[in-house]
């Protein structure tokens, strides 16, 4: 059975809401008309494909990916850890991951980011890795630091890493946000709260993986991610070079 | 009891809030020497077959502000209707791109070949379209939508997708309009009159 038929739609009640009052930019910023249903074509079934070529020795260690070796960033030392698979359960193997974060004081190193945290000399805030073989990735960092933003009256976003997974077609792209079991701020915030299935929400709270952690070095956090999958079939029409 | 199915669920998205160009286009950011330069900078390279055009425009909030933060994506097919990957594809066109807005007019610039008309999976065509992916901070989930071409009326006709836009005076959102010898003005809508058609497939 191939697995080149159409994406499976997608299940758009497992997502965020478009509009929440709770998060108020939702409610300027989000589409008002309904989306245009359609099923996936070509366009969405291909997608970039980037070698390994382009991924540099450090890219996934934000600990000194900044200073390029030469000194290290402040912070709680960490290995975040998972493996990409689709929702069919296969491994995507070699796609690009992307991340960016906050430092350890919970500021970004951004013209547009003012809070009063400082900036770490030795931190940009940005990493990427491909996923392996077996559609497995890692990153050295260090734990970001909560930082408050305006939404509410003391709105504070917990500890988060921002992620970006390509798949490997166009229609599989997805940014979201991965978060550390057992922060309390997790449960109050409007963001993760725009997700309204609960079990899906804990999709995004990474576990603390000790086995995986290393003894006088860093602890682990295990996060895998679920990209859309295609329809498996032999009857449909297989487009030319799919 | 019937077997059971293992099916997971996809990951749900959160948004790309308004440092997304620190992951994803750093060196823009200011982010300088962590990469030697930002990824997908370029749709094509030298030499690309067929017509070479420049698309601008901005991304527009309620308001009719225009945006700084969002990042748009493209991918498209060469001029001969082939993605990048598929066999005889042009190998000086890389299909994908990626574009930060300009930091003082917030405009975008896309440098790109025209592309060919793609085969539908029932036996016809797409009309030539540009694909695009926009995040943004306020928006939960990235948007999908097209770029498709004014000026090319016939194709867009039997396209499938722009056959089913309704109310049809939104088709114009989807159409790039030709402002120049090679130049086309497309602009992107979130939320308003003018809104954008996103697509959900
Ligand atoms: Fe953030």
């Amino acid at each position: 059975m191939t697995n080149s038929g159409p994406l499976i739609p997608r299940n758009r009640g497992i997502h965020p809401v478009i509009h929440d009052p709770e998060m108020k930019t939702t409610m300027i910023l989000g589409p008002m008309e309904p989306l245009l249903s359609m099923e996936s074509t070509m366009t969405e079934e291909t997608g970039p494909r980037f070698g390994h070529g382009i991924i540099g020795q450090l890219d996934n260690n934000l600990i000194t990916n900044f200073t390029r070796g030469k000194s290290e960033a402040i912070g709680e030392r960490i290995r975040v850890h998972g493996r990409v698979v689709d929702e069919n359960n296969r491994a995507v193997p070699n796609t690009l991951v992307e991340i960016w974060q906050a430092n350890a004081g919970g500021r970004y190193r951004h013209a547009t980011d003012h809070y009063l945290a400082p900036l770490d000399l030795n931190f940009g805030g940005c990493g990427r890795t491909m996923t392996d073989q077996d559609g497995f990735y890692e990153f050295l960092t260090i734990k970001p630091g909560a930082y408050p933003w305006p939404n509410r009256d003391n709105e504070w976003r917990p500890m988060h890493i921002h992620f970006s997974i390509f798949g490997h077609s166009f229609g599989q792209r997805l940014i979201t946000q991965m978060y550390f079991e057992g922060d309390p701020l997790i449960a109050r915030c409007p963001i993760v709260g725009t997700i309204k299935d609960r079990a899906q929400a804990n999709q995004l709270v990474a576990a603390l993986d000790i086995k995986n952690s290393r003894p006088m070095d860093y602890l682990a956090y295990k996060f895998d991610i679920v990209l859309r999958g295609r329809r498996q079939t032999m009857f449909e029409n297989r487009l030319e070079g799919l | 009891m019937a077997q059971s199915i293992v099916n997971l669920f996809e990951t749900p998205s959160q948004t790309a809030g308004p440092y997304v160009q620190i992951g994803c286009t750093p060196n823009f950011a200011g982010i300088n020497g962590v990469y030697p330069e930002d990824f997908g900078l370029r749709a094509i390279e030298d030499g690309a077959q067929g017509e070479i055009i420049t698309i601008r425009g901005r991304v527009y909030d309620k308001f009719d502000e225009p945006m700084f933060d969002p990042m748009i994506e493209s991918w498209q097919a060469d001029a001969a209707g082939r993605f990048p990957g598929q066999p005889d594809a042009d190998p000086k066109v890389n299909g994908f791109c990626r574009f930060p807005l300009d930091v003082k007019t917030a405009e975008y610039t896309l440098k790109t070949v025209k592309p060919g008309r793609t085969p539908s999976r029932s036996g016809g065509f797409h009309a030539p379209h540009i694909a695009l992916w926009i995040v943004a901070r306020g928006n939960n989930i990235g948007l999908n939508t097209r770029i498709y071409f004014e000026d090319e009326q016939e194709h867009n006709k039997v396209d499938p997708v722009l056959h089913r836009v309704k109310p049809v005076k939104r088709l114009d959102t989807l159409l790039a309009r030709k402002v120049g010898e090679h130049e086309y003005h497309f602009d992107i809508r979130l939320r308003g009159e003018q809104e954008t058609v996103f697509l959900d497939m």
